[in-house]
């Protein structure tokens, strides 16, 4: 059954938005008109262009409310999350003993030009994030943190060397489309090396979603906020099914 | 306000910064590097890129054999002036040509070589103090708004984008602006050349998109009545060659840390220690104020924990920037406001932190970093966190203040994005401007004792890096939890010791210099 859902402002289906932007106009009260007829060409009404200034020569800024009568079925909504596989630390320690019987080998870096390691330092290193112990941490995983700016095919050859099962690769700038080429990239010399099937290739990165991460054939992508243990969880439990496989 | 710190403890702390840089200084007394043999032949005029995008300085020190290189490019390029007659350039250009190799001139008499690139070392050097001698004019003339100096950054990939964002935001209220460089720039070991207009994460440093962006600022510095600032950064395989070009364009500031490149861009120890100390000494002479990298310990790992370490780089950094001959107004050491915002009492830590840093450096302009690594897509959040990171700054007196962006974490600055940051911070710092000198803390109470709580783990820290020497300190994983070796990183084999018959005219140039002091703001 059909379930629509509007924008909630104070009254059920009000469908209240706010939005602010900048034009390229000099400030005048043209230019208030001017966002307000355009938020009225993105499909909304009753808009309200609540504060308009200059903000520079030739620049004006714009907050403006508005209302939407666009609304979503929710019923038929789906996300894909790679976060499902919830287990502590010790719970994904012992996982492993009892199902792999050998530490998971595990490389990360930023790959590319990218010099950002906030985010695989977060995911990797002993400490951890928001109080969730990196993967260093583990007895389950033997990790190696390869730190910035790292060449596809430098990762791609200690893959190699290593006998990596899991692949961690980090983007944070996106500037031009530069985290998906990189990502593209690794992706297709694990293929043309041979190893991407034995290989659980996971990317993150603010900006990365695990749609995104399955569009690029990944196994999985982590965005803001994710924990070490779901990263750890999700590389533990797809290895696993992948040995399984493997052995029938 | 006022904290009461232990006073012999900074001493202290300040006596073993000078144990620390003492034998580093007699390593780099005896070294040089390729860079600063590239910068050495900037200075005399050689610029431009062969017809494989090759920059010129770099095909001469890479045509030198590495006997003759131990001497110094001065010495060897000098004598192929001395014999060709040829102008620096023009010298240059014939040997990456292959129209001269500078071993023909093997045999011409030393003086002669010397005699030969005197012209163009003074030239280079009144150029320099040209440029310095215009900005004291400008700042005579069009002056600045008082500190905090409102810092923004521009990053577009293409020097003409930037131009318009870095115009706009100086209407907006910013008083420096950063053209933050292409990700990936610090590890290249040359200067790219030209205008830029494709860059991934920033615009390429390059001496025309310096000169590109002074142009704007000084004409929107002229309409709005006071002088902006420009900034860059030298940290990386070429220090000493982005130092000359910021002298040659009038940058007023440049990042420039002694260890960064080290810790977090796993650039070789030696290379960055010889090249940070020859690019500070054309940083003094040309006026610009350097911004150090503290701010970095503190996204890399619990800014709670690291506060000594922030604290222990900067007496470091403050030594070798005093040994290079830097005045402590031209220091800009750094910091950053990056404890986690759930923490409670967090704000009272950093300004425990900033305060501290304020009284050990009284007159150092000192430069605050805002929050980046709690900063999620949550704008509204992102604000408030930038208004408390913007009360602290103004309360403590820190001098340049690099704005928080609301979108940090989520993209490049949007033009609006700056101008919403820009108000932020005036607002504030005029709401609260003389806050910090109404305001007197407790004695004995939160903020005090994690001052000196800080500053004496800072001087154990300090006392183990002077007890194991620096380059083993770092290779023992003492700085940011990273362990470099002094052989290992980016640039190594581009580090040589010297021969007795070295020659770095500008070295020996600016050391008298520096010696009488005369070096002006």
């Amino acid at each position: 059954m059909a379930r629509l859902v509007k924008p909630y402002g104070d009254t059920q289906n009000d469908g209240k938005v706010q939005l602010s932007f900048t034009l390229p106009l000099e400030w005048s009260e043209a230019a208030d008109e001017a966002a307000r007829q355009l938020a009225g060409k993105m499909g909304f009404t009753d808009v309200q262009v609540v504060d308009g200034r200059r903000i520079a020569s030739g620049f004006s800024f714009f907050v403006v409310y508005a209302s939407t009568a666009q609304g979503i079925d929710v019923e038929n909504i789906s996300a894909s999350s790679a976060r499902a596989h919830a287990m502590t630390m010790e719970e994904i320690d012992a996982y492993v003993t009892e199902h792999v019987g050998r530490k998971i080998r595990v490389a990360g870096a930023c790959i590319g030009t990218d010099a950002h390691t906030v985010g695989i330092d977060a995911i990797l290193n002993m400490k951890g994030y928001k109080g969730d112990y990196g993967l260093e941490r583990y007895h389950a995983f033997e990790t190696y943190n390869l730190g910035s700016q790292v060449a596809v095919e430098e990762l791609v050859r200690f893959a190699q060397e290593k006998e990596l099962d899991a692949l961690l690769a980090s983007q944070v700038v996106t500037q031009k489309g530069s985290d998906v080429k990189n990502f593209t990239a690794l992706g297709e010399l694990l293929e043309a090396q041979g190893i991407r099937d034995r290989i659980v290739l996971i990317c993150g990165g603010p900006r990365v979603t695990n749609r995104l991460a399955s569009e690029l054939g990944y196994d999985a992508g982590f965005g803001r906020g994710t924990l070490p243990s779901e990263v750890a969880a999700f590389i533990a439990v797809t290895l696993v099914q992948r040995l399984r496989l493997a052995a029938r | 306000m006022e904290l009461r710190i232990d006073r012999g403890c900074v001493e202290r702390c300040r006596t073993l910064a000078a144990a620390i840089a003492d034998p580093v200084e007699e390593f780099i007394a005896v070294h040089s590097t390729v860079a600063v043999e590239r910068a050495v032949l900037r200075l005399v005029g050689v610029d431009g890129v062969t017809p494989d995008e090759v920059p010129l300085p770099n095909a001469i020190v890479d045509s030198l054999s590495a006997a003759r290189l131990c001497g110094g490019a001065a010495t060897a390029f000098g004598k192929g002036l001395a014999e060709t007659g040829l102008a620096p350039q023009a010298l240059a250009e014939a040997i990456a040509a292959g129209g001269h190799r500078l071993d023909e001139f093997e045999a011409t008499p030393e003086s002669a070589a010397r005699g030969a690139l005197r012209p163009f070392v003074e030239a280079a050097l009144a150029r320099i103090a040209g440029r310095r001698e215009e900005r004291a004019a400008y700042l005579a003339r069009l002056p600045q708004l008082p500190p905090p100096l409102l810092y923004v950054i521009v990053a577009s990939g293409n020097i003409y984008e930037d131009r318009t964002a870095a115009v706009a935001a100086a209407e907006a209220g910013a008083q420096v602006i950063a053209v933050i460089r292409s990700t990936g720039q610090s590890l290249l070991d040359f200067v790219p050349y030209g205008p830029t207009t494709e860059g991934f994460g920033g615009t390429y440093a390059t001496q025309a998109n310096f000169a590109i962006m002074r142009a704007a600022l000084d004409e929107v510095g002229e309409k709005l009545g006071r002088y902006v600032m420009l900034t860059n950064y030298a940290s990386g395989l070429c220090m000493p060659e982005i130092a000359v070009m910021a002298a040659l364009e009038r940058l007023d500031m440049l990042l420039n840390d002694s260890m960064y490149g080290i810790l977090f861009r796993d650039i070789n120890m030696q290379r960055t220690f010889v090249d940070q100390h020859f690019s500070r000494m054309l940083n003094a002479y040309s006026g610009i104020v350097i911004n150090t990298g503290e701010d970095n310990y503190l996204t890399t790992a619990d800014a709670v924990d690291q506060a000594p370490a922030v604290l222990a780089s900067q007496f470091i950094n403050e030594e070798f920037a005093h040994r290079a001959g830097m005045p402590d107004r031209q220091i800009g050491l750094g910091d950053a406001y990056e404890i986690d915002p759930d923490r409670q009492d967090g704000f009272l830590y950093q300004l425990a932190q900033a305060q501290l840093a304020r009284e050990i450096f009284p007159e150092a302009p000192l430069k605050y970093m805002p929050p980046t690594k709690h900063m999620t897509g949550d704008v509204f959040k992102g604000h408030l966190i930038d208004a408390m990171f913007n009360l602290t700054s103004v309360m403590t007196g820190q001098n340049i203040h690099l704005c928080g962006m609301l979108t940090e974490a989520i993209h490049t600055p949007f033009l609006g994005d700056r101008a919403l940051s820009l108000e932020n911070a005036r607002y504030i710092m005029n709401t609260a401007r003389h806050f910090g000198d109404e305001v007197v803390l407790r004695p004995g109470g939160i903020v005090e004792r994690r001052a000196q709580s800080v500053l004496s783990d800072c001087e154990t820290l300090l006392e183990r890096v002077a007890s194991l020497g620096l380059m083993k300190a770092i290779e023992s994983a003492t700085f940011a939890d990273v362990t470099r070796t002094p052989e290992g990183g980016r640039g190594f084999e581009g580090v040589f010791g010297r021969a007795a018959e070295y020659w770095n005219p500008f070295e020996e140039a600016l050391k008298p210099k520096m010696a009488s002091a005369t070096v002006p703001s």
